[in-house]
C-alpha cells in the first residue's frame, strides 16, 4: 500500500516498531544503524526484519553529511535522538524541512521532544512508570511492576507509525511535509484503557488490580483471575451478562463430562446468578470445585474445549504455547527466512491481511555485500562522495 | 493547507463498540476525520452501560464516562438494522463515506448485508476494516472474547508478576489498543494508495496477531534459541539495580543503572558511598547475584526521601528515574500538561469531562479534540440531513418506519 515510498529509519529502540509497521505496509525502510551493532540481538532481528540495512556512522560528521544529502529523496524520516543530546542539533527539524519541505519528521522520544522533562532520561521501567501502567500492575498491597517483556518501546513505535500516516495523508491530500512529535510516556496512556475516568469523573484512583478481580462484588469480594492447571496457568473470570451466562453453564456441563464433583455449583441457577450479588464465601464456594476442574486439563485442552463450548476465557500463554498454536498457522502468521548462518529463522508476519492475503516478509536487512553503495547511490549520494565515506570508514559494506 | 486539520477530506463510518473499533475513529477523528459511530436504541454501545464510571455514580446512556473517552471528536447515530429502513439508511451511510471500521464478530455485517463485496456496487473505493479476536479466518475465528482475557493469550499476562507468583491481570482490555493504534495505520496507508490510485481495501486484524507484534523480541527468541521469557517482578537483563522503590511521600520512585559508571554515579548521587566499595556490588554480574541485599539497602535510602526529589536528583547526573505516577497524578504530570494530553469538553449530560489527546501531534496540522462524545442518537439529524442531504421529508418518511430506533 505504500509502494513507492522511502522511508530513513535513523532510531533506536522507540522508533524499531515504527520502521516495521511501514514495512509491513509495503513502504521501502532503509535502517540506519552505526557500526558494530550486534545484528544478532533477538529484539533488533524481530523490530527491524524487512528493512533495508545501512551501515553508516552517524556520530562523526561526514557520516551525517550523507544523512543530509540523503533527505531530499526521503519522504519519511523516523529518528529518536535525545532532545538534549547532540544528535537533536543535527537532526533539527527546520533544518531538515529546508532541505526538504516535504519531508515527514518522526521524532520519538521518552517524554516528548519539548517540556521540562524533555531531556530526562528513560528506559522502558522509568516510561512505564511516567505513563501510570506501573501504578495499576501488581498485587493491591505489593509493588508496581512492569512487563518482563518490555512495551514501552512498541506502544512508541506503533504511534510514531500512525503519526507519520496522518501526515503523509495530509501531504498526499496537498499539505507539504512537517514533523510529528511521538511521546512514548504519553504512548502509555493509551494503554490504561478508561483508568483515568474514575478520577476525572469521580475522584477514585485505580490502583494495582492484582490477580484477581475485586470491585465487582458488592459484598467487596474478590473473584480469582487465574488458575493453576496442569501445565500452566489458565484465565478465567466468573462474568454476569449472557456471555457470561454462558461460560458458566457451559463450564459445569463439561466437569459434569468428566465427572468431577460439582459442589456449590450444582445448585446455582445461571439464568438469574449475578455474580455482583456473592460475598467472599459463596464466591470461595463455587470457586472451590471449579479449582479441581482446572487443575485437570491442559492449557491447549482448555482452549480447544472452550472454544467449541463458546466460553470466555484463555489460557496464559507462553512464547512456546504460542509457537504451537494451530489459529496461527491456519492464518499464515508466521514467516520463516533465511538468516545470516544458512539456516532459516522465524518472524512475525505482517500485522495484517488485506483482500484476503497477507503481504509477504522479505530479509533484506540480513544483507548483503555492496548493498550501502546501492542505497547511498538510490540516496543521491554521488560516487565519489560515497568513495569518501568508504575511504573514511563511515560507511561499511555490511 | 497550514492549519487546517490533517484529515479533514475524510469520513468514516463506525459500527460496533466496545473499545477496538471506537478507538480507531477517535484518533483519526482527533486529525480532523469527519467520524459517525452507528449505534442502535436496542443495542447500543456496549460501553454505554456495562462499564462505569457513570457521572455521579448513576448508570445512564448518556451518563458513561468510558463510552465517552473512546468517542470524543465524533457523530453518532442510531439505526434499526434489523429494519430494512435502517439497513438502507446503513449502506447510503457506507456509499457517502471513505471508509468503515467495523468490529462485529466475522461474518456479520456479510449476513446482513453490509459485507465488503457488497458494498464495493455502490462504493468501488471504499476500504473496509474488520477487526476482532482472533481475525476473520481460521479454525477459531469466530471465538468470542474479551480482550482483557485475549491479553493471556497473546502472553502479556503471564509475563507479568513475581518470578514463584501467579501472572497478573492488566487495567481493561490492553490488547485492544495495541490493535486500535496498528489498525490506524493499516486504514491509513490504505487511504494514501487509495488517494494515488483510486483502490480500496477489505483489511482484516487480529487483535491476536497484532499483539504479538508487541512480544516479537521474545517470540523470536524463542523460535532461534529456545528461550521462554517468564515473569520476573522488574528485574531487567541489561540494568541492574531496576527496580520501583517506596519513598517518603507514599509515591514509589523507579531507576536504573546500565553500567558500572552509572551505578558509581548513582552511589555518589544517594551519598551510599559504603556502596562503591563493597564488592558485591563492584560489577554488573556481581549486583546482580546480590540484587536482593542491594535492593535493601536502595529501598532504606528512598524511604527517607521524596519520590520527585529523588528522580530529579538523579535525573541531574544522567540517571534513568521516574515517579511511579498514579493515574491521579497524570493530570499533574509536568510532560504530559505540556503536550496538553486533557482536554476537556462540556457533554450534555456528563458535563465537564477530560478527553484523551494521543501520544502524537503534528506541527502544521495539529490534532485537537472538537467535541464531547456524542449523545445515544444525537447527531441523527446532522448525520443524516446535512451529511448526507437528506430532505426534511425524507427523514421524516425514514423516522416513520422506524429506522432510527
Amino acid at each position: 500500500m505504500l509502494g513507492g515510498y522511502k522511508v530513513l529509519d535513523l532510531s533506536g529502540r522507540l522508533g524499531w516498531l515504527a520502521g516495521r509497521v511501514l514495512v509491513d505496509l509495503g513502504a521501502d525502510v532503509i535502517k540506519v544503524e552505526r557500526p558494530g551493532v550486534d545484528r544478532e540481538d533477538a529484539d533488533w532481528r524481530a523490530f527491524n526484519i524487512g528493512k533495508r540495512l545501512l551501515i553508516l556512522d552517524v556520530t562523526v560528521e561526514a557520516g551525517r553529511e550523507a544523512i543530509l544529502a540523503a533527505v531530499p529523496r526521503v519522504d519519511v524520516l523516523i529518528e529518536s535522538a535525545a532532545p538534549d543530546g547532540p544528535e537533536a542539533d543535527w537532526l533539527d527539524p527546520e533544518r531538515l524541512a529546508e532541505l526538504n519541505p516535504e519531508l515527514i519528521h518522526v521524532s520519538v522520544t521518552p517524554y516528548g521532544r519539548t517540556g521540562p522533562r524533555a531531556g530526562w532520561r528513560g528506559g522502558d521501567l522509568e516510561i512505564m512508570a511516567a505513563g501510570g501502567a506501573m501504578s495499576i500492575v501488581g498485587e493491591p498491597d505489593g509493588r508496581p511492576l512492569r512487563n518482563s517483556v518490555p512495551q514501552s518501546y512498541a506502544w512508541a513505535g506503533a504511534h510514531a507509525a500512525a503519526g507519520a500516516l496522518v501526515a503523509l495523508n495530509n501531504r498526499s491530500a496537498g499539505g507539504g511535509g512537517q514533523h510529528v512529535d511521538v511521546s512514548a510516556q504519553a504512548s502509555i496512556v493509551t494503554s490504561l484503557a478508561h483508568a483515568p475516568t474514575f478520577v476525572d469523573m469521580l475522584g477514585v484512583v485505580p490502583g494495582r488490580v492484582g490477580s484477581g478481580i475485586s470491585g465487582r462484588s458488592v459484598h467487596g469480594g474478590t473473584y480469582r483471575a487465574f488458575w493453576r492447571c496442569k501445565d500452566g496457568y489458565i484465565n478465567f473470570i466468573v462474568y454476569g451478562g449472557p456471555a457470561g451466562r454462558r461460560t458458566n453453564k457451559a463450564l459445569v456441563e463439561w466437569m459434569g463430562e468428566k465427572a468431577l464433583d460439582l459442589g456449590a455449583l450444582a445448585e446455582i441457577d445461571w439464568d438469574t446468578y449475578d455474580p455482583i450479588l456473592a460475598d467472599q464465601a459463596e464466591i470461595d464456594r463455587l470457586e472451590a470445585p471449579m479449582a479441581t476442574f482446572f487443575e485437570s486439563v491442559t492449557k491447549a485442552e482448555f482452549l480447544d474445549g472452550a472454544f467449541r463450548r463458546e466460553m470466555l476465557g484463555y489460557p496464559v500463554s507462553t512464547v512456546a504455547d504460542i509457537a504451537a498454536d494451530p489459529q496461527l498457522t491456519a492464518r499464515e502468521f508466521w514467516r520463516d527466512l533465511p538468516s545470516r548462518d544458512g539456516g532459516s529463522e522465524r518472524h512475525c508476519g505482517a500485522f495484517y491481511r488485506a483482500d484476503g492475503v497477507r503481504p509477504e516478509l522479505s530479509n533484506a536487512a540480513a544483507g548483503k555485500d555492496g548493498d550501502a553503495r546501492d542505497i547511498l547511490l538510490e540516496l543521491g549520494l554521488l560516487e565519489t562522495q560515497i568513495e569518501s565515506l568508504e575511504d573514511k570508514q563511515v560507511v561499511q559494506a555490511e | 493547507m497550514s492549519g487546517a486539520a490533517a484529515l479533514a477530506d475524510v469520513k468514516v463510518v463506525e459500527f460496533g463498540g466496545y473499545a477496538a473499533g471506537p478507538h480507531i475513529g477517535k484518533m483519526l477523528a482527533n486529525f480532523g476525520a469527519t467520524v459517525v459511530h452507528v449505534e442502535s436504541k436496542a443495542r447500543p454501545d456496549g460501553f454505554r452501560l456495562q462499564y462505569p464510571p457513570y457521572k455521579d455514580g448513576e448508570p445512564g446512556l448518556n451518563r458513561g464516562g468510558c463510552f465517552a473517552f473512546f468517542n470524543d471528536s465524533k457523530y453518532g447515530v442510531t439505526l434499526d438494522l434489523k429494519n430494512p429502513a435502517g439497513l438502507e439508511l446503513a449502506r447510503r451511510l457506507i456509499d457517502w463515506c471513505d471508509i468503515v471500521v467495523e468490529n462485529m464478530r466475522p461474518g456479520v455485517m456479510d449476513r446482513i448485508g453490509l459485507g465488503y463485496e457488497a458494498m464495493l456496487e455502490t462504493n468501488p473505493s471504499l476500504i473496509m476494516l474488520s477487526t476482532c479476536n482472533m481475525g476473520q479466518t481460521g479454525p477459531r475465528a469466530r471465538t468470542p472474547g474479551f480482550g482483557s482475557q485475549l491479553s493471556s493469550l497473546a502472553g502479556f499476562c503471564g509475563a507479568i508478576g513475581e518470578a514463584d507468583g501467579s501472572p497478573m491481570l492488566l487495567y481493561g482490555p490492553y490488547i485492544d489498543f495495541i490493535a486500535s493504534v496498528m489498525s490506524t495505520s493499516a486504514i491509513l496507508a490504505a487511504l494514501d494508495r487509495r488517494r494515488r490510485t483510486g483502490r480500496g481495501a477489505s483489511i482484516d486484524i487480529s487483535q491476536y496477531e497484532t499483539g504479538l507484534h508487541f512480544m516479537a523480541g521474545a517470540l523470536f527468541a524463542n523460535h532461534r534459541d529456545g528461550i521462554v521469557a517468564e515473569r520476573c517482578g522488574n528485574r531487567d537483563a541489561e540494568a541492574v539495580p531496576h527496580g520501583a522503590y517506596p519513598c517518603l511521600d507514599d509515591r514509589w520512585v523507579t531507576f536504573s543503572c546500565r553500567s558500572d559508571a552509572e551505578f558509581k554515579t548513582l552511589v555518589r548521587r544517594f551519598g551510599l558511598l559504603a556502596l562503591g566499595e563493597d564488592r558485591r556490588f563492584a560489577t554488573a554480574k556481581a549486583r546482580r547475584r546480590n540484587v536482593e541485599a542491594l535492593d535493601a539497602i536502595l529501598a532504606e535510602h528512598c524511604r527517607e526521601l521524596d519520590s520527585e526529589a529523588i528522580a530529579a536528583s538523579l535525573q541531574a547526573v544522567g540517571i534513568a528515574a521516574y515517579p511511579v505516577n498514579t493515574i491521579a497524578d497524570l493530570f499533574h504530570d509536568p510532560q504530559l500538561l505540556e503536550r496538553r494530553i486533557w482536554r476537556r469538553h462540556r457533554h450534555d449530560e456528563i458535563g465537564d469531562q477530560a478527553y484523551v489527546f494521543p501520544a502524537f501531534d503534528l506541527a502544521a496540522t495539529p490534532g485537537e479534540i472538537t467535541r464531547p462524545a456524542p449523545l445515544l442518537g444525537g447527531d441523527n439529524d446532522i448525520v443524516f440531513k446535512e451529511f448526507l442531504g437528506m430532505t426534511k421529508e425524507e427523514f421524516d418518511v425514514y423516522a416513520s418506519r422506524n429506522a432510527f430506533e
